[in-house]
């Protein structure tokens, strides 16, 4: 499994891929037609740009519980590496998503922090997904700190889960969706939208997988530094 | 030397739509619909520019792989 991720990690097609949607998101996101609606305007194009930032992070966590999984029945060092570096794009990208968020709501709802269980969910699991980190950092055996990262990997995915898929659905939220809010699917998401929204996840998703992957060949090869 | 020319190619259609933008009169498409286009260029200049980069430092590392599996 370990010579098929390298394969992958050296393929060019997905990473022809992602910048192709990606280029492709940076003009449509522009020149596609949006519906016209009050209050939010124009700034509905922040759909391909700050919602997909989440679209990333949830899938570099999936990829997180993966490899974590991985770990724990392979215990090869390397999934656990996988794991680590997926946890840390998803936090770049949740970071993207907050300063992103935080200047789209101030332009729309009035203020950049609103009392709203999506974003203070969000909080939460940036700083769950911190502790992940510090967790591991306050372990020098390697060994066992993959093996808690792996099992502390899995808890943290399932209370992002909670945190921003279900709480914000049981209590009243200004996002879409949520809480008696219309979601963007029911009204707002035309098929004009969704010819940009679908290829702009992808793209911005494959993104952050090309980064991970890079900084975990770096590793390797600091490994094999280090070992030499 | 590679990545010198790409940059020169890069900065010359900077450039050229730049004086595109300058030269040409009122009402063609660049200065169309409040200049969105102009946006329009230049995010895509920028999403061009990052890729090429990115593309930069996956050989870069690929360069680095193939050098320390032929010292081992």
């Amino acid at each position: 499994m370990t010579s098929n991720n390298k394969t992958i990690a050296r393929a060019w097609w997905w990473k022809a891929l992602a910048i192709a949607m990606l280029i492709y998101t940076f003009i449509m996101g522009f020149l596609g037609t949006v519906p016209a609606m009050p209050i939010i305007n124009e700034s509905i194009r922040n759909l391909y740009f700050h919602v997909t930032m989440w679209m990333g992070m949830i899938t570099l966590m999936f990829i997180n519980v993966i490899y974590s999984i991985k770990y724990l029945r392979s215990g090869k060092l390397y999934d656990d590496l996988v794991g680590e570096e997926s946890a840390r794009m998803a936090m770049v990208f949740a970071g993207a998503g907050l300063v992103t968020g935080m200047i789209w709501a101030n332009f729309t709802w009035g203020a950049p922090w609103v009392n709203d269980p999506q974003l203070n969910g969000t909080a939460a699991t940036m700083l769950i997904y911190a502790a992940y980190f510090i967790l591991r950092n306050a372990i020098t055996d390697e060994i066992k700190r993959a093996r808690i990262g792996s099992v502390y990997g899995i808890f943290a995915f399932v209370m992002m889960f909670v945190f921003i898929m279900i709480i914000p659905k049981m209590n009243d939220s200004l996002h879409p969706g949520k809480g008696g809010n219309p979601g963007f699917n029911k009204y707002d998401l035309d098929s004009n939208m969704r010819m940009v929204f679908y290829p702009a996840v992808i793209g911005w998703t494959l993104l952050g997988v090309w980064m991970m992957s890079l900084r975990v060949r770096l590793r390797k090869i600091e490994e094999k530094i280090h070992n030499a | 030397m590679k990545n010198k020319s790409l940059l020169f190619t890069l900065l010359f259609v900077i450039m050229n739509i730049a004086a595109q933008a300058q030269n040409v009169e009122m009402a063609d498409t660049m200065r169309s619909n409040g200049k969105i286009y102009v946006v329009v260029v230049v995010a895509a200049v920028v999403s061009t520019v990052l890729s090429i980069y990115m593309i930069s430092i996956d050989k870069k590392v690929a360069q680095l792989e193939k050098k320390i599996n032929e010292k081992k």
